[in-house]
């Protein structure tokens, strides 16, 4: 009885193979429903700007027969948006917006039980820079200057970042094992808020990203003092980079695009060449050179797998090196 | 400095009254009604679906579409409570608390037209502060870190005393399962799971506080009205006349001052960043009620209790446009879906728009006024029609409510497992009701529980442990001795209540 059964299951089950696949053959796969485009981070962020921008883009030049819904799931350094997309496995209607909290959160929460390998890599959109920011009336004009007055200050010094474990806790932490200082970090719910806390004079420093500080400084109520880029970045030309005053800290933020595991190889390719064309557009191009953020390089799912394989080796090693407590702070 | 303003405001005004924005302003009023009337689609989802249709348009026509659908939707929310039970949106939630009683009575055009000049009373009053105040209230905004947030919590919960009634262990009982259901998910601070039972994954998303307010009110509701009224009719013969539209006028003198008050604490509570319109229409509510002369009628159908919440959440929603467009950071959010619109059109949220985007922010801020104008004549128009519902059978009715309450529940987070979630609260909340324990503490405590939860961690990992950090902070103090004030003061009602009697009985 049951193996008649398990036959007529695997029958059917077949049979609505080979009519995926004739239709398949016959045109290429495109969205049936709205796709829900989940962000890991909460909403005014920088990965929340974008993926709106992304949203509007699609819409504007009617890129997609179905819109795209972006949905914050930022619970959990992005555990909450991980978890979502493992129970999400071979649907065709949702991707991420994956920021480094994508290798972190796995690493320090491992009861989540999350190995971001088996997911769907689509495409590489940017990578986001990190700078120093202070507000001018804290009086500090330099690095040096900065790592003294914090240096001093000890643990009453405040550096506000995103949850805990995510990249902004991550290059704060390898911050405090290159100048030898310690700093008490403040988490918050998002990017967005960071910036305000420390306009508002709540916290003392903050490594927000460009898109999250640009129009505080640009109305001079905050300041970059350092960029931790490779070179400097042309919408910052003032501003130098760690390595230039020797210190090697090198830190970027990917801006990827990734769906569940067992998405078919189809629907992967239609949202790749999707995402290429939103690459491509001159909204995208601009915003990006406008807030000095990288998007020199496209990576495709193949070169974004291999990219992913680095990020997460590279994370391990950081966290291993500053230690998972001077993260988190326990 | 006002001429200047006066001045902009006059081409804001101007340019709000060009044939395409006032077609954007009427269209975008009457879809947020029905955007905000329909439970869980709420002006979220509302500006979200609508946003693409943005693009057609020039920026500035775009966000008054937004602006006024955003507006729609606050007074429509209170449709669905009043004459559903159904909160239509979380803000309409302390709606329900007096609304559905009236409509029960009989009274549902009183209760929807107290609603309708609540929510334009309110939305005048913080237009107007908007105009004259918006650069000192951004900087205002900026001054609240965690001290101040979690400060402002405390006094939220303060107002807690007035809405629960006389049974103060019922009540404390009912804050505390709001508050644990609050903690269920993601630990916001650590990153660490909290309280997932059975390792259900629909936890870790923590509870919503809608699929708690829809069970609550909607399931428990229509499930309570099934039992009183057996299935049947439950108003017969209403009967809307201009007589009796006239006499409801005649009522403002009433709701009046709970509705001015729920005016300024909403657009107060509104500006800040992360509070928003849910916390603001719950504490009116809750401060109306404790001066009130009689805190007793409240919760029974008491035009004052529809009033506060009401006029505080049009007033928050124009409120926390402020923090969106002065600091990029959304107060509520709908204003998060708004601020990527703006993002879209090229138009950057930040201390500097006011100055270079003139045209743009003050088109909005004229729009503003017009908005408010159209959905209160569209609002009392409309009322008859609204009223209709309640004439239906039960019967007919209870199978609409439960469906509408199931989208309701499964609409913000799409997940079935909020569905069942609301199912039981809704079980719940009859069984709460039947043993006649209050349920709205436990509301307002999920809504709060969170924020407080993060701005009182934040102080602490600031002050490295030290709450005296407190101390040091003078809109913190002063936010603490208010919610003293307000806890102590039915203590002291009932103190000299009695005494009176005493009084009384001695001479």
């Amino acid at each position: 009885m049951k193996n008649s059964l398990k036959k007529i299951v695997t029958g059917v089950s077949a049979l609505a193979l080979a009519t995926t696949a004739a239709v398949s053959a016959a045109q290429a796969w495109e969205p049936k429903k709205p796709v829900e485009l989940i962000i890991m981070a909460g909403k005014g962020g920088g990965a929340d700007q974008m993926a709106r921008l992304w949203q509007g883009i699609i819409q504007q030049h009617n890129l997609s027969p179905r819109p795209f819904i972006p949905v914050n799931k930022p619970g959990g350094s992005g555990g909450e948006a991980l978890q979502y997309l493992k129970s999400k496995a071979g649907d065709n209607h949702v991707v991420m917006v994956t920021l480094n909290s994508y290798y972190t959160t796995p690493i320090m929460q491992p009861e989540l039980a999350v190995d971001i390998s088996t997911f769907t890599p689509i495409a590489r959109m940017a990578l986001d820079t990190f700078l120093l920011w202070v507000r001018p009336d804290q009086g500090i004009k330099t690095l040096d200057e900065y790592v003294e007055k914090v240096k001093a200050a000890g643990k009453d010094w405040k550096v506000g970042g995103t949850g805990s474990g995510q990249e902004d806790s991550i290059l704060t932490a390898m911050m405090m094992a290159e100048f030898g200082y310690e700093v008490t970090y403040i988490p918050f719910p998002g990017g967005g808020t960071v910036a305000k806390n420390l306009i508002g004079g709540h916290i003392d420093s903050t490594v927000n990203n460009p898109s999250e500080q640009g129009e505080f400084y640009r109305a001079g109520q905050s300041m970059p003092l350092v960029q931790f880029n490779d070179e400097r970045s042309p919408a910052y030309p003032d501003t130098p980079t760690a390595k230039e005053l020797g210190h090697d800290i090198v830190y970027y933020m990917q801006r990827s695009i990734n769906g569940p595991a067992d998405m078919d190889p189809e629907a992967a390719d239609w949202y790749r060449d999707l995402f290429k064309k939103v690459f491509d557009s001159e909204e995208w191009q601009k915003f990006c050179s406008e807030d000095g953020i990288n998007c020199d390089t496209w990576l495709d799912t193949a070169a974004l797998t291999e990219f992913h394989k680095n990020g997460l080796a590279r994370h391990k090693a950081l966290i291993e090196q500053v230690g998972a407590k001077a993260i988190t702070g326990e | 400095m006002f001429t200047e303003i006066f001045v902009h405001l006059g081409e804001g005004l101007l340019e709000a009254f060009q044939p395409l924005n006032m077609m954007m302003i009427f269209f975008g009023c009457l879809a947020g009604l029905f955007v905000g009337a329909l439970p869980g689609l709420g002006s979220v989802n509302g500006v979200a679906i609508l946003l693409p249709i943005t693009f057609l348009v020039p920026p500035t026509s775009a966000i008054i579409f937004l602006a006024a659908l955003y507006y729609g939707a606050m007074y429509g929310g209170a449709i669905s409570s009043i004459t559903l039970g159904i909160p239509g949106a979380s803000t309409a939630v302390a709606t329900v608390f007096d609304g559905r009683p009236m409509a029960q009575k009989g009274l549902a055009d009183q209760a929807l037209m107290a609603a309708a000049i609540a929510s334009f009373l309110g939305g005048t009053v913080s237009i107007v502060l908007f105009t004259l105040f918006a650069p000192p209230l951004a900087k205002f905004a900026l001054a609240f870190g965690p001290p101040e947030e979690f400060s402002l919590m405390i006094l939220a919960f303060a107002t807690f005393v007035g809405l629960g009634g006389d049974d103060i262990p019922k009540t404390i009982f009912s804050i505390l399962i709001g508050l644990l259901l609050a903690t269920i998910g993601l630990d916001i601070i650590s990153g660490r799971p909290r309280l997932i039972f059975f390792d259900i994954p629909g936890f870790l998303h923590g509870i919503n506080f809608l699929v708690l307010a829809i069970g609550i009110y909607g399931i428990g509701e229509m499930l309570w009205t099934l039992e009183t009224t057996q299935g049947r009719v439950q108003i017969e013969n209403v009967k809307i006349t201009w007589k009796r539209f006239v006499t409801n006028l005649g009522q403002i003198k009433e709701y009046i001052g709970g509705a001015t008050l729920g005016s300024f604490l909403g657009f107060f509570v509104g500006t800040l960043p992360a509070a928003g319109a849910t916390p603001a229409s719950l504490m009116s509510y809750g401060l109306t009620k404790t001066f009130s002369k009689d805190p007793e009628s409240f919760g029974k159908g008491k035009p004052a209790g529809v009033a506060a919440p009401e006029a505080a959440n049009n007033s928050a929603s124009t409120g926390s446009m402020l923090p969106m467009i002065t600091l990029g950071i959304p107060g509520s959010p709908t204003t998060a879906v708004l601020l990527g619109g703006m993002i879209i059109w090229g138009l950057r949220p930040g201390p500097l728009l006011f100055a270079e985007h003139p045209d743009f922010v003050w088109g909005l801020v004229g729009s503003m006024y017009i908005a408010n104008f159209v959905t209160v004549v569209l609002n009392l128009a409309l009322i008859p029609v609204f009223v209709k519902v309640l004439a239906t059978p039960f019967t007919v009715l209870a199978p609409i409510i439960f469906t509408l309450c199931v989208v309701g529940g499964f609409a913000p987070t799409q997940d079935m497992h909020d569905v069942w979630l609301m199912l039981i609260f809704g079980v719940f909340g009859y069984l709460l009701r039947k043993l006649d324990y209050p349920v709205a503490p436990a509301v307002l405590a999920i809504v709060l529980g969170p924020l407080a939860e993060s701005s009182l961690r934040q102080t602490l990992i600031a002050g490295q442990g030290s709450p005296a950090v407190f101390l040091e902070r003078p809109i913190a103090l002063t936010c603490f001795f208010f919610a003293l004030l307000l806890v102590l003061y039915p203590v002291y009602q009932a103190f000299t209540r009695k005494s009176k009697k005493a009084e009384a009985a001695g001479a």
